[in-house]
């Protein structure tokens, strides 16, 4: 009887060390509970703060007692400079044309690269875990760097923008794309090899169809990721939005700063609405 | 009369199994759909190319290619296993505490606004001003707040900390207020019927439901704050990032290769390691 729900779970090595309490019920059965990791997840997370606090030396008097420096900024973002307006509309445009070109450049090289490391299409395990090890190295690099390292190689500018976003993309759209093919139905394409079609009339007419939907959708939120990230790209000198901002900040100009960020808030809000009402209706 | 007829065939061709000629004739025709989207985005292309010219390399541009490419095979390894404050390891260290800092505090601060642009607990007009307050809060970008913060906290780890726990409040109670209207009211109901109080439904009915997703989700947002902390450094906030950016502006190779692959090991440790905390919290013990 006590062995009745013992292969319920799988008894670790913490609960060799702390054994799990058994409590006998009326009808004579009895059930084990496990002991509580609780108190343990929380000494680590005190013993990770402590070490946190030693390490960043933050303290929160600092920041109540000079809050009121913050409470100033804020209040003269809350006032956007309207006179300012026209001229964020041109380094506006710059990011919007940026992350569009970037976004459909990342995404178009994505696609290959995706099916490719895909275990499910691609049957040489050598190829894929090299695929997928590269994409996650490129993922691991931070946007702004590669924008940086772009704005050296190539000159200061938007086009060193997109291929940053570009990067960027590649590395997300891919790894998304090959995680959503590897879910489709393989069972068309096994039927079509089995008709006599060749793996590329089989992948085309069995494997795209379904997997073209999540594809558009992984690019649409990829975009809306984009605009948000390009906006900060012109602080290293990769043109857009990031060159006015870091302007206004250094000239401590915060109601032209309020307005570009109010007007930035629109366009994110308004793309961010347009393409989930899209994404709904893809899936 | 006419129409009977036409009813009636229609009910037999749908009975009919069809041959695979007829079914290749009705297949879906989609094309229209996609040349209009093969359409817009070739417009979107062309529009955006506009301001987007190719100036050509600047002169130093291959130098630097090259440069870049011989530092990360060839990092310096004193910098890269040495224990200084400037080296490595400590800063990698740092910037994993402002990580594990901003994202607790940032967790914190988003469990009241969570609740508070909760459309089942809230009136409607009260969560919905709390959600334009969180997607404001999310639009600034993180270098912004970085910049801003500055003025509060001085140059140096502090300041990525309090950036990035006011940041990490936008994604964290979005995600938040997904689990918190996922409630199941029907506990509490029952729980209400056992004559509990108000403490144990908290304690009993809503706790247990949310700690998965709400932790799950922290962690989620750790992976991310600890890329972003990388580039927090850029603008003087601590960690990594102002390092690795002076090396770049005076073309150290060697040293550049050392960050970038502190930089790429520990972020492919904490994603593996993130990925399986989650994965056990969704799927159960």
């Amino acid at each position: 009887m006590d062995n009745e729900n013992a292969v319920l779970y799988k008894e670790t090595l913490f609960d060799k060390i702390f054994k799990p309490e058994i409590i006998t019920l009326e009808n004579g059965h009895t059930v084990r509970r496990r002991r509580s990791r609780t108190p343990f997840i929380v000494i680590g997370l005190v013993l990770a703060i402590v070490w946190a606090l030693k390490m960043t030396g933050f303290d929160m008097m600092t920041i109540i007692s000079r809050f009121s420096k913050m409470l100033d900024l804020l209040k003269k973002i809350f006032q956007p400079n309207w006179a300012f307006f026209p001229k964020v509309i041109g380094p506006l445009l710059d990011t919007i044309k940026m992350s569009i070109l970037g976004t459909v450049i990342g995404c178009a090289i994505a696609m290959p690269v995706a099916i490719l490391a895909s275990s499910n299409i691609n049957r040489s395990t050598v190829i894929v875990s090299v695929f997928r090890f590269i994409l996650a190295l490129i993922r691991t690099l931070p946007t702004l760097v590669i924008a940086l390292v772009c704005a050296l190689i190539f000159s200061l500018g938007t086009f060193s923008g997109t291929v940053a976003i570009a990067i960027f993309t590649f590395g997300v759209v891919s790894k998304m794309l090959y995680e959503s093919i590897e879910t489709i139905d393989m069972g068309p394409f096994e039927a079509m090899e089995a008709l006599g079609a060749n793996k590329f009339q089989a992948f085309w007419s069995a494997c795209v169809p379904q997997i073209l939907p999540v594809y558009l959708s992984h690019c649409l939120y990829c975009f809306e990721m984009n605009i948000r990230a390009s906006a900060i790209l012109g602080y290293v000198g990769a043109g857009g939005l990031g060159i006015t901002i870091n302007e206004r900040i250094g000239w401590r100009d915060y109601e032209s700063l309020g307005m570009v960020l109010l007007t930035l808030f629109v366009v994110v809000a308004f793309i961010e609405f347009f393409s989930a009402y899209l994404r709904k209706k893809l899936s | 009369m006419a129409a009977r007829t036409k009813l009636e065939t229609f009910e037999e061709t749908f009975h009919r199994k069809l041959t695979a000629a007829e079914a290749y004739a009705n297949r879906p025709r989609n094309w229209m759909l996609y040349t209009l989207i093969v359409l817009i985005i070739v417009a979107m292309v062309g529009w955006s190319s506009s301001s987007v010219q190719y100036n050509g390399m600047t002169v130093t541009g291959s130098e630097v290619a090259k440069g870049v490419l011989h530092g990360v095979f060839h990092p310096d390894t004193a910098l890269l296993f040495g224990t200084r404050e400037t080296d490595v390891p400590y800063l990698l260290l740092q910037t994993v505490a402002i990580a594990v800092l901003g994202t607790l505090i940032g967790a914190i601060l988003a469990i009241p606004f969570a609740f508070l642009a909760a459309t089942n607990i809230m009136p409607k007009p009260i969560a919905y001003l709390f959600r334009l307050l969180i997607l404001m809060i999310r639009t600034i970008p993180s270098l912004v707040w970085a910049l801003m913060w500055i003025r509060v906290t001085g140059p140096g780890a502090a300041c990525g900390v309090i950036t990035q726990s006011v940041c990490s409040i936008g994604m964290i109670s979005k995600m938040y207020i997904t689990a918190i209207e996922d409630l199941d009211t029907h506990i509490l109901e029952s729980l209400d019927a056992m004559g509990c109080n108000a403490f144990e439904k908290i304690r009993y009915g809503v706790i247990p439901q949310l700690t998965a997703s709400f932790v799950s989700t922290t962690i989620y947002r750790f992976d991310i704050n600890l890329k972003d902390a990388t580039t927090l450094g850029i603008v003087g906030a601590g960690g990594i990032g102002a390092s690795l950016v002076q090396c770049l502006n005076s073309r150290r190779w060697a040293m550049v290769g050392s960050f970038v692959w502190g930089l790429m090991v520990l972020a492919l440790i904490i994603e593996f390691f993130s990925t399986r905390i989650r994965r056990k919290l969704a799927h159960g013990q």
